[in-house]
């Protein structure tokens, strides 16, 4: 469970997240959306520690991550997976050796038991017999999905997606979204993932957290934002005509 | 304070010694050609310039191998060779690990728990200080080579010549003199263009921005550092 109270972060004048206060539960998919500016993905990097908060706690799992020295920090961040946005897979490195980074930096494992993680990881994430290849050579939606077998590769305790879709085809992306839900389902983990996509919304949000001119506006589940009231998550939800054609149809039922 | 994390206690010794071996490739293997290229031509050029404006008769000949001699060891191989690889290595790593950071590579290494300035920069720095004196050997070696092909060639002087103007006076301390440069040299070329590479923002153009500030600020570095040095062991 990741617990955030109080969270306050300014860049210069500018005040990008206003008091946020809300808990992500372990075993379930945790949407953070906003529109693009709006402050979700400072909210991501705040709780993974890349920025600092002006003030408030992040606490996983009680541990207060805030005030924890890098050595401490250390620990805690062999718990996280992160899928990032661009994937981030190490550009000199192997599909294979991709997957194998944190086990070789962080476990005692031989070199054969890490091939076999790798292997079991990279199975689990449907991409197979694709280990000799460099990141170049795969295409977008083969990338997510190294980096999400990267990500899993230490057994998180803890998984970040940010904009998991961002630059992948509809069907890529569901196949995305299923997988991160499945994992997460799977190995109980507390699962973050910041997207504007609201196809994944409806597919896979579980607890959803809208995130509006840097407050947290809205919380709630996939069911409840489709019939909330809120005049900015309407905005936000229905910007898309298939959306509004989506709205017409639970309307009329 | 960007040096207190590299020069932290590594993750894994023996993922470091591996990178480590990497970038001995990268750094100094891959800068051997051009380095003989350069210090084999500068080795003739200086013997035939020195030749040219030898206009006392009462200067014996071999006076042209004692300052190609003198020349490659104490300034043209360990400094001129070091700023032309603060223009190969500085920008290579400059831009390395800029296009890192703005792909999000670093944050990744972070997210890991790995200490990624010991990661990224240690291996270069080690791999510097190893290399460039090699380096700067090989290079004294190659354009004294060059210079007495050129003498020999052009028919400036004979090779017992130059051979024996080689020996004029020479002292230990000359050669300890030039491959002290080195290690300052290599330090200051790591060091800088990993810290313009690694604090980069932005996107591709920022990259190469970081990468041409790598190879100003380095190569003044050099300057400055070989005008202390040289006052320092001079005195």
């Amino acid at each position: 469970m990741i617990e955030v109270k109080g969270v306050n972060k300014s860049f210069g004048d500018h005040h990008v997240l206003k008091e946020i206060n809300t808990v992500f539960e372990p075993g379930q998919v945790n949407l953070i959306i906003g529109q693009s500016g709006s402050g979700k993905s400072v909210l991501a990097k705040c709780i993974v520690g890349l920025h600092e908060v002006d003030t408030g706690e992040i606490l996983y799992d009680g541990r207060n991550f805030t005030v924890m020295n890098r050595h401490q920090r250390k620990d805690v961040r062999k718990e996280i997976g992160m899928l990032f946005q661009g994937s981030a897979l190490f550009d000199s490195l192997t599909v294979e050796e991709n997957v194998m980074f944190p086990l070789s930096m962080f476990t005692t494992m031989s070199k054969e038991e890490m091939r076999e993680r790798a292997n079991f990881c990279l199975e689990r994430v449907k991409l197979t017999n694709r280990n000799h290849l460099l990141p170049a050579e795969c295409s977008g939606g083969m990338q997510k999905r190294i980096g999400i077998a990267r990500a899993i590769a230490m057994n998180p305790k803890y998984l970040f997606c940010d904009e998991p879709n961002s630059g992948l085809d509809p069907k890529t992306s569901i196949v995305i979204d299923n997988l991160i839900r499945e994992l997460t389902y799977e190995f109980n983990m507390t699962t973050i993932v910041i997207t504007h996509d609201m196809n994944s919304v409806i597919e896979i949000g579980d607890h959803i957290i809208f995130i509006y001119e840097g407050n947290k506006w809205w919380e709630g589940t996939k069911e409840d934002i489709l019939r909330t009231d809120n005049q900015e998550i309407n905005d936000f939800v229905y910007a898309a005509q298939f959306m509004k054609q989506l709205k017409g149809k639970l309307g009329s039922h | 304070m960007m040096l207190k994390y590299v020069f932290s206690r590594p993750e894994k010794f023996r993922i470091y010694r591996i990178r480590i071996f990497d970038e001995i490739e990268i750094i100094g293997l891959s800068s051997i050609p051009l380095v003989a290229l350069m210090s084999v031509f500068m080795g003739a050029v200086i013997t035939l310039q020195t030749a040219a404006n030898m206009d006392s008769p009462l200067l014996p000949v071999e006076t042209i191998g004692y300052i190609t001699r003198q020349s490659t060891i104490l300034e043209f191989s360990p400094t001129i060779i070091s700023l032309i690889l603060a223009g190969k290595i500085g920008s290579n790593i400059a831009s390395e690990v800029g296009t890192m950071r703005v792909t999000e590579q670093i944050d990744a290494l972070e997210i890991m728990g790995v200490n990624s300035l010991g990661y990224l920069v240690l291996p270069k720095v080690v791999a510097g200080l190893i290399t460039f004196p090699i380096i700067v050997i090989l290079s004294m070696a190659l354009s004294i080579l060059g210079g007495l092909f050129a003498a020999v060639q052009t028919g400036l002087c004979s090779q017992n010549d130059y051979v024996k103007g080689l020996r004029y006076y020479f002292y230990e301390s000359d050669v300890a003199y030039g491959l002290v440069k080195p290690f300052f040299f290599a330090f200051i070329i790591t060091t800088i263009a990993s810290f313009y590479g690694y604090y980069t923002k932005g996107g591709a153009l920022d990259v190469g921005r970081s990468s041409t500030k790598a190879v100003v600020y380095s190569s003044i570095g050099i300057l400055l550092t070989n005008y202390f040095l040289t006052q320092i062991i001079l005195t």
